[in-house]
């Protein structure tokens, strides 16, 4: 009887010092970063002014916040962990029977939803930052989950693809006067072909080598868009691109633009709109292929790649081949993604081809769990819509003082977001993998037996 | 010695050198159709090498290394297929030439691997399926009219999973079709793995020690289902086995290795009792290996 009583007066003797630890360090770090504050005066000068409470009030909510973790979700997750593993197919075949309609149902009326919801004006901003942005990025993650999930080969230059296809648009638009439906498909081809050059040169790499070789490779795209001035204009960018057309009828003012023909006051909206549906094609496009192509001999391949790359040789597999379609394949998909961005936007600029975007695309597979399709459109809706609402948190202000800017503790946030995501899930959102051809019971494999490829 | 017309592969001079190393010497054997023929010898005797070079992992220094697909007189082009410098003709393939995945999908020469290499992480039947890669490649259209759902590819899948499951029935795994092949345990890995050899429709079927790990049950077991191998498909075997009981009982040829040079070669029987594989296996007395270096020409 005294040792039940006393083992959690112990434990919470543990959390206490525990929790007092993490609040120390977490003083530590923030002293500097959140306890001074430098600004400028009327005067032009430097001034520094301290935020004691500010900081004391963050130590403490850190404290506290470990304390609540040790005592109360840490024994939770251990009890859970201790638990029997089970396979949990009957909650999947829910998934796949009910979540997937919903969702497409969700994504292809979401911007009468929002037009009925926000109104006219504000529904702009809803499908423009929100649906299209989001998309472009489910769809780069899809496209990178190819390689990555896939094929098991990491590509820290996934970027490159999706500039290649931008440029390529842009440039053939401009100076061939080529419409956004023909350059779509010849974007795609151009970055695959471009693909299949980063193949070659990667093929015999693993790990650690093949990361750095993508990365380096992503790196070159970007220096020769800035530097060959007289074809990209270099950092000044392409500007004026010219915008899709519905159908060879532009969306503009004029009187035989696409407002005038369908008797409709002129509003941009209608332009967002069938962007939107564009790229929501687009997406599912490329959803539906990486489904069947999954089914096909070649995703199989590709999937025996990453798990066993000499067994694929003793099986008369072509590895060459194999690696290269899996890189055209997922440059393919940046490509179009890339003409649409271009299209899109009317400008492009090397500054939107930077690794970070190559990192952001990366860790929404990663997030999303490898080979996953609806993990990585979570991890993207999250990731790409997290930035965004973040821009619109002015509630935050009344708690944290009129000059709390929140779409500057994003970094932190995602830090943070990922760290816990690691820690709870450490293969992603959604690691179970779902088998490519059943005989006769579907049973999803757990992450523990899926290998992550060479590299 | 076996009929030269009857032959499905033949090793020639096969030298394997790692550097200064020589790991194979030298070697010649010729292996039969239809037959099952074993490659023993002590621990480090060139007998994996000797398999990563007839399957196209290692290129071999030196050698020529035939297999004809077509009994008979398919043989007399060999000459002219060396001199050619092309990898096959018809029937004919020299194996020296191609990389490893060619000689599984053209020569048709199917492995296993000492240390078992199945996909884990892909369910019993998709490793099957996998290993049906080419034909349904083919079938697919090179992957463009499965994408469009060209009824081909469906006849030609359904196919293929007919065949996987004549595999697992004969490997005794129907039941576990959809697990993890990282699940199973270790007998049923070596038997899927055997398996899923077959199922590239091998006219050559390379086991790197198939029994190891096998207990005596399982190494009975691995005998029915190696023979029934050889019987009702007509391939020839050619194994790498420690365990004697696999190797004597089910065994029409013997070769034995020693530091990468062949000692002795023949029925299970004959090279049981050979003075030199006893003592590559047990060792000499200390009296007589000067007489036995002189026979071995040491």
């Amino acid at each position: 009887m005294a040792n039940g009583a006393q083992s959690p007066r112990v434990d919470i003797l543990r959390a206490l010092s525990d929790a007092g630890l993490t609040a120390f360090i977490a003083f530590g770090l923030l002293l500097p970063l959140i306890g001074f504050l430098t600004g400028v005066n009327g005067r032009n000068q430097l001034v520094l002014t301290s935020r004691w409470q500010l900081l004391a009030g963050i130590t403490a909510f850190v404290g506290l916040a470990r304390l609540l973790f040790s005592l109360f979700v840490a024994p939770y997750l251990t009890q859970r962990t201790q638990r029997p593993v089970t396979t949990v197919s009957l909650a999947r075949e829910t998934l796949r029977r009910w979540v997937i309609p919903f969702a497409i149902g969700f994504v292809i009326l979401y911007p009468v939803i929002v037009l009925l919801t926000a109104g006219f004006s504000g529904g702009v901003k809803w499908i423009d930052n929100f649906g299209i942005q989001i998309l472009i990025y489910v769809m780069l993650g899809w496209g990178l989950n190819i390689v990555v999930g896939l094929a098991g080969l990491l590509d820290l230059g996934y970027v490159a693809f999706y500039a290649v296809g931008a440029y390529s648009y842009a440039l053939l638009a401009e100076n061939f006067g080529l419409s956004f439906w023909i350059l779509l498909p010849l974007a795609g081809i151009l970055a695959s072909f471009w693909g299949i050059l980063l193949g070659f040169p990667v093929l015999r790499l693993r790990g650690d080598y093949l990361a750095i070789v993508t990365l380096a490779f992503g790196e070159i795209i970007r220096i020769v868009l800035i530097n060959w001035v007289d074809l990209t204009n270099g950092y000044a960018g392409i500007s004026g691109i010219p915008r899709p057309t519905f159908f060879g009828i532009p969306f503009n003012a004029d009187d035989d633009g696409f407002a005038a023909r369908f008797h409709l006051t002129f509003s941009p909206l209608y332009r967002t709109i069938f962007l939107y549906y564009v790229i929501l094609a687009l997406a599912l496009l490329t959803a539906f292929v990486t489904v069947r192509l999954r089914r096909l001999p070649v995703g199989r391949a590709w999937e025996a790649l990453r798990e066993d790359e000499v067994a694929c040789r003793s099986l008369g597999i072509n590895t060459t081949n194999t690696k290269l379609t899996a890189f055209a394949m997922g440059a393919m998909f940046a490509g179009f993604a890339g003409s649409f961005f271009a299209a899109r936007q009317g400008f492009i600029s090397p500054e939107s081809f930077t690794f970070l975007e190559s990192a952001t695309i990366l860790s929404i597979v990663v997030l999303g769990g490898m080979g996953s399709q609806i993990g990585v459109a979570i991890a993207a809706i999250v990731m790409i819509g997290g930035t965004e609402i973040m821009r619109d948190l002015d509630f935050l202000k009344a708690i944290f003082g009129p000059t709390f800017d929140p779409t500057q503790y994003r970094m932190l946030l995602f830090g943070f977001a990922m760290v816990m995501i690691m820690v709870w899930r450490p293969r992603g959102l959604i690691s179970t993998r779902d088998p490519s051809v059943v005989l006769t019971e579907r049973k999803s494999i757990s992450a523990d037996l899926v290998k992550e490829g060479h590299g | 010695m076996v009929d030269p017309s009857d032959t499905l592969l033949r090793v020639e001079h096969l030298t394997m050198r790692f550097g200064g190393l020589v790991a194979i010497d030298d070697l010649s054997f010729e292996v039969a159709r239809g037959s099952i023929t074993a490659l023993i010898g002590p621990n480090g005797a060139g007998k994996t090498t000797v398999f990563n070079c007839i399957t196209g992992f290692y290129k071999p220094t030196e050698g020529r290394l035939a297999l004809c697909h077509e009994d008979g007189a398919a043989w007399d082009g060999l000459d002219v297929l060396t001199a050619s410098g092309a990898r096959s003709r018809g029937a004919l393939h020299l194996l020296e030439r191609m990389p490893d995945f060619l000689v599984a999908q053209k020569a048709r020469v199917a492995r296993t691997f000492q240390n078992i290499r199945l996909f884990p992480g892909m369910t019993v039947l998709e490793n099957l399926m996998v290993a049906q890669h080419n034909r349904l490649m083919v079938a697919s259209g090179y992957t463009l009219l499965g994408v469009l759902h060209f009824p081909t590819y469906d006849y030609a899948e359904n196919a293929a999973i007919d065949k996987a499951r004549e595999w697992l029935d004969r490997v005794g795994l129907t039941a576990r079709a959809d697990d993890p092949a990282g699940d199973l345990p270790y007998g049923a890995q070596r038997r899927l793995e055997i398996a899923r050899a077959m199922c590239t429709d091998p006219v050559l079927l390379c086991l790197d020690e198939p029994a190891a790990g096998l207990n005596p049950r399982e190494s009975a077991e691995l005998n029915d289902l190696l023979l029934a191998i050889r019987n009702d498909f007509d391939i020839s075997i050619l194994l790498i086995e420690h365990d004697m009981s696999v190797v004597m009982e089910i065994s029409d040829a013997v070769i034995v290795l020693d530091y990468g040079v062949k000692i002795a070669e023949g029925k299970p029987d004959a090279v049981r009792n050979h003075p030199r594989v006893i003592g590559a296996y047990l060792g000499v007395p200390e009296d007589s290996v000067d007489t036995v270096k002189a026979e071995a020409g040491l």
